[in-house]
């Protein structure tokens, strides 16, 4: 096989999305602005002029009707991937997603398959402001009946989009807009990461730091920060929120004993007080600590940037809920 | 018909974007910036009817209409540094100006998103016997969303007291009018029963008058109403947009009809002197710096002034935290 190469995350999303359609000609992509501009952070480059204007749709903008679309499209027999410019215009298709894509394939008793992915840029950058930086996980994995994935690496960007692209059931692909231009390696040629399955990135003792997208890389250089005070961290990444590798979770807790969440989204009930509250009730008596979580506060995401950067999860905060946890009697 | 203040206000503008696009580059301005340069006939021929008691909705464009709607240019710049004094504290930035003491219910980072609000907003008014109307802006990508239908219907249902002024630049994002709207802009107004003008959106005068004949309309209880201005954005979608999908020459093109140029030769022509509307202008250069020096000189927020506001009232999370 070819060898491993280092490519951005906006590179390693093409390059899925070109093995696919090469591969699957169901397979096809629609969202606004995206045939002839790329994608808005280039993510598309050159897939219209491959794959012709049939099967890479510039839209108009009309969200509730292309997630339906794209829905419809899927019953039929199609594989579409839909591209929608930033997560926050997820709300204005609910009744599409939650109501009809989400629940469909049970309502029917399995009559209708569901081969649909959504792929929508979240999290805050540079003072995009609340209409255009919200996590909205938690949204979703509270709506039984999506598959919901986060890549944070490159190479999971190809991975997991390709298995989302395979499977039967609709998948929310949510990818953190600082990481497109993100280096790292990804090796040629064929790569899935498989859904539901996370991955302990790095090997610790003392704590388990869970994340993913963006926010890994806050754990990961807040475990070499405590590895300066002496403190061996484990970093677990999750990649997919829905269904969630309990088993890693759980392995990573009882190894440890003690546990951090960590992620973008707002803390007030989000991912992390499931896994709290799964972990607490788990292994009550064998954590050494009460699982302790950190997310954004609870409002919506402000412009000015030493108000955004109060508001979203820092490495600071995550060395500090550590070292709670750590010191807890 | 003032043309003196007509053209004040689309010479701030123009001149206020301009500088903001240079503070953008310049690494002050955070965010996204789209700019409204090469539109500002429309702002301001639809807002000199402004009167007190009357709303408007925006749109992720917005300096254009919240400067014409006598936004201070002062608190607005420094809400795009991000600054503690900004019209919004700081949280909103330049695609969520809000500014109710102007009647500005805010620009919008959803494309629409005003819509609903301006048909909403009319209603309110209505239910509280009140006169003024609401100037509800937007651009032709808003054609592609139900909510603009679903807004004409119930506006020409319920006989709201709402201006839809369409700014048909032409594009939405890279994507060109044709390639995504199957019909006539006419003939969907036409189907709600709304009386429905198109104005060269280059030249202030024409929008002032089109607007002067629907609002008679409007303001005198014969409901909604719906302008399309047609008008061109000389810059990109936004501040650094590669503009892959039009040509230079097209840009230039339309860029020979300035609409501040024009309303700087009708005036000429209508025998104002070169003197006065050099005056003028240089009071709008020097209120202009005196905006940039009052942003750059503004404090930041307190950073824990991000977890303040969100409620009438305070709310804490936890409350045995702080
Ligand atoms: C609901 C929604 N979908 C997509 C976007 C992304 N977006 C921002 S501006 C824009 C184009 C808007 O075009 P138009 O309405 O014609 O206004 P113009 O930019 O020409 O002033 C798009 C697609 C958005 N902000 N909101």
């Amino acid at each position: 096989m070819g060898g491993v190469r280092e490519i951005t995350f906006a590179e390693a999303t093409r390059e899925a999305m070109e093995e696919e359609m090469a591969r699957d000609r169901t397979v096809f992509l629609m969202g606004e602005d995206i045939a002839k501009q790329g994608g808005i952070f280039g993510q598309f480059k050159g897939l219209a002029e491959r794959f012709g204007r049939e099967r890479v749709r510039d839209t108009p903008i009309s969200e509730p009707t292309l997630v339906g679309a794209a829905l419809g499209a899927a019953l039929v027999g199609a594989r579409p991937v839909l591209d929608i410019h930033f997560a926050d215009f997820l709300l204005l298709a609910m009744d599409e997603l939650a109501n009809q894509a989400a629940s469909l394939r049970y309502m029917s008793g399995g009559r209708l398959k569901v081969p649909l992915v959504i792929r929508a840029p979240d999290g805050a950058i540079r003072s995009a402001a609340a209409h255009h930086s919200k996590s909205l996980e938690a949204l979703f994995l509270h709506l039984p009946g999506f598959k919901v994935v986060a890549p944070a690496t490159p190479k999971d960007a190809k991975g997991l989009l390709k298995a989302a692209i395979r499977s039967d059931d609709p998948v929310l692909y949510l990818e953190h807009k600082a990481l497109y231009t993100r280096k790292g390696p990804v090796p040629e040629g064929e790569v899935l990461t498989p859904i539901g399955r996370a991955e302990v990135v790095r090997e610790g003792r003392d704590v388990t730091l869970v994340s993913y997208s963006l926010t890994l890389y806050k754990a990961l250089e807040a475990a070499r920060q405590l590895e300066e005070d002496g403190i061996s961290a484990e970093v677990v990444d999750l990649k997919t929120l829905y269904p969630l590798d309990w088993d890693t979770l759980l392995a990573s807790a009882e190894k440890t004993g003690r546990m951090v969440v960590a992620h973008e989204a707002w803390r007030f009930l989000g991912p992390g007080a499931e896994i709290s509250a799964t972990l607490g009730e788990k292994l009550w008596n064998r954590l050494q600590a009460p699982v302790v979580r950190v997310g954004a506060a609870h409002v919506p995401i402000p412009f000015s940037p030493p108000l955004e950067e109060r508001v979203i999860p820092q490495v600071a905060d995550l060395v500090r809920a550590a070292k709670e946890v750590l010191t807890w009697r | 018909m003032d043309r003196l203040n007509l053209y004040r206000l689309m010479y701030r503008i123009r001149r206020f974007e301009e500088r903001v696009e240079k503070l953008f580059q310049a690494g002050k301005i955070p965010g996204f910036v789209h700019l409204y340069i090469g539109q500002e006939a429309v702002a301001v021929g639809v807002l000199a009817h402004r009167r007190p008691g009357d709303y408007l909705t925006s749109t992720h464009r917005g300096h254009g209409h919240a400067l014409a709607a006598g936004v201070d240019p002062r608190a607005m710049m420094a809400e795009l540094f991000g600054r503690a004094t900004g019209v919004c504290r700081g949280k909103g930035g330049s695609m969520h100006l809000f500014d109710p003491d102007r009647g500005m219910l805010g620009a919008n980072g959803i494309v629409a998103g005003g819509i609903p609000i301006a048909v909403g907003a009319g209603l309110g008014l209505r239910l509280l016997g009140q006169t003024g109307v609401v100037f509800a802006f937007f651009g032709d990508g808003a054609l592609g969303r139900g909510v603009l239908h679903e807004g004409l219907n119930l506006a020409a249902l319920w006989r709201l007291p709402v201006l839809f002024i369409l700014e048909n630049n032409g594009y939405a994002s890279t994507t060109a009018h044709a390639e995504s709207h199957a019909f006539r802009v006419e003939d969907l107004v036409r189907a709600y029963g709304l009386p429905f003008r198109q104005a060269d959106g280059q030249d202030v005068e024409e929008v002032y008058s089109a607007v002067a004949d629907l609002l008679q309309g409007v303001r005198g209880e014969g409901g909604p109403a719906f302008l399309e201005a047609r008008t061109y954005r000389f810059k990109g979608h936004y501040v650094g947009d590669p503009e892959r999908y039009r040509s230079r020459e097209e840009v230039a093109q339309a860029r020979m009809r300035d609409p501040v140029s024009l309303a700087r030769q009708r005036l000429l022509a209508a025998g104002v002197g070169e003197k006065a509307i050099k005056t003028l202008e240089g009071e709008e250069d020097a209120l202009l710096e005196e905006a940039v020096t009052f942003a750059e000189l503004s404090p930041w927020p307190d950073p824990d002034e991000a977890l303040q506001g969100l409620f009438a009232e305070e709310v804490r999370d936890y409350p045995w935290e702080g």
